[in-house]
């Protein structure tokens, strides 16, 4: 199992703050198109690589890194801080 | 090293008293604050800032501990608010303490530009009761590239 945790618009467009899925995928890509085949919401939210990022244990990743060892993976747009 | 992330208001002139009062040798105290900008019921009424607890201490911790490798600072400070925040509320502060003020001014800038485009902060604008997220501008982010 692992959690998964929505920000921003990303976590208002899927309609949750998080969720614990299992999952197959190796990636953070394959965990998306795994994602986007659940629900349309998912899939318009994802449907642009270039406006949301990824953290895997609280840490930035980037798509094709391994979710193997991932508890928690978060997406959320670029960030807006300062 | 001091940084905190809270919801709470924070006095600037307390902060920098607190930050200064156990440094020693410095000639150089350079800060930096931020504050909601707009005017209510025109082009603001609130902000929400949004962030993902843990991850944004950690984030922030490394940005800091980054700016000491990079430069000659004797100390540094990083305050950041998050939740409901009207116009003309402080929003954040940064403070360098260095020897020279070359230094603290860089390391500054540094840790703001850092913070802007890597600390995981988000910010919704309020109006008339409309809502929406604020995005990142791409200027922040080529900001980086000069580091």
């Amino acid at each position: 199992m692992v959690d998964l945790i929505y920000f921003s618009w990303i976590r208002e467009r899927i309609g949750k703050s998080g969720e614990s899925i299992e999952t197959r995928a190796a990636t953070v890509f394959e965990l998306i198109e795994e994602l986007k085949k659940k629900d349309v919401r998912y899939s318009e939210v994802f449907s642009d690589l270039g406006s949301f990022r990824v953290a895997i244990n609280q840490e930035l990743a980037s798509f094709d890194a391994s979710i193997l060892e991932a508890k928690e993976i978060a997406f959320f747009p670029p960030m807006t801080g300062g | 090293m001091y940084i905190s992330v809270q919801n709470e208001f924070f006095d600037f002139s307390e902060e920098i008293k607190n930050f200064t009062a156990t440094l020693d040798n410095i000639g150089a105290l350079v800060t930096f604050t931020g504050i909601v900008r707009g005017q209510k019921s025109k082009t603001l009424d609130y902000m929400l800032i949004e962030h993902y607890p843990g991850m944004t201490e950690t984030q922030i911790k490394l940005i800091v501990e980054e700016t000491f490798k990079r430069w000659k600072i004797c100390d540094a400070l990083v305050i950041h608010r998050y939740g409901k925040l009207e116009p003309g509320e402080t929003i954040m502060m940064v403070a360098t303490a260095a020897q020279h003020r070359k230094e603290a001014f860089e390391a500054a800038e540094y840790l703001m530009d850092y913070l802007k485009s890597r600390a995981p902060f988000w910010k919704k604008e309020v109006l008339n009761g409309k809502e929406h997220w604020v995005e990142a501008a791409s200027e922040d982010e080529a900001a980086l590239n000069r580091w």
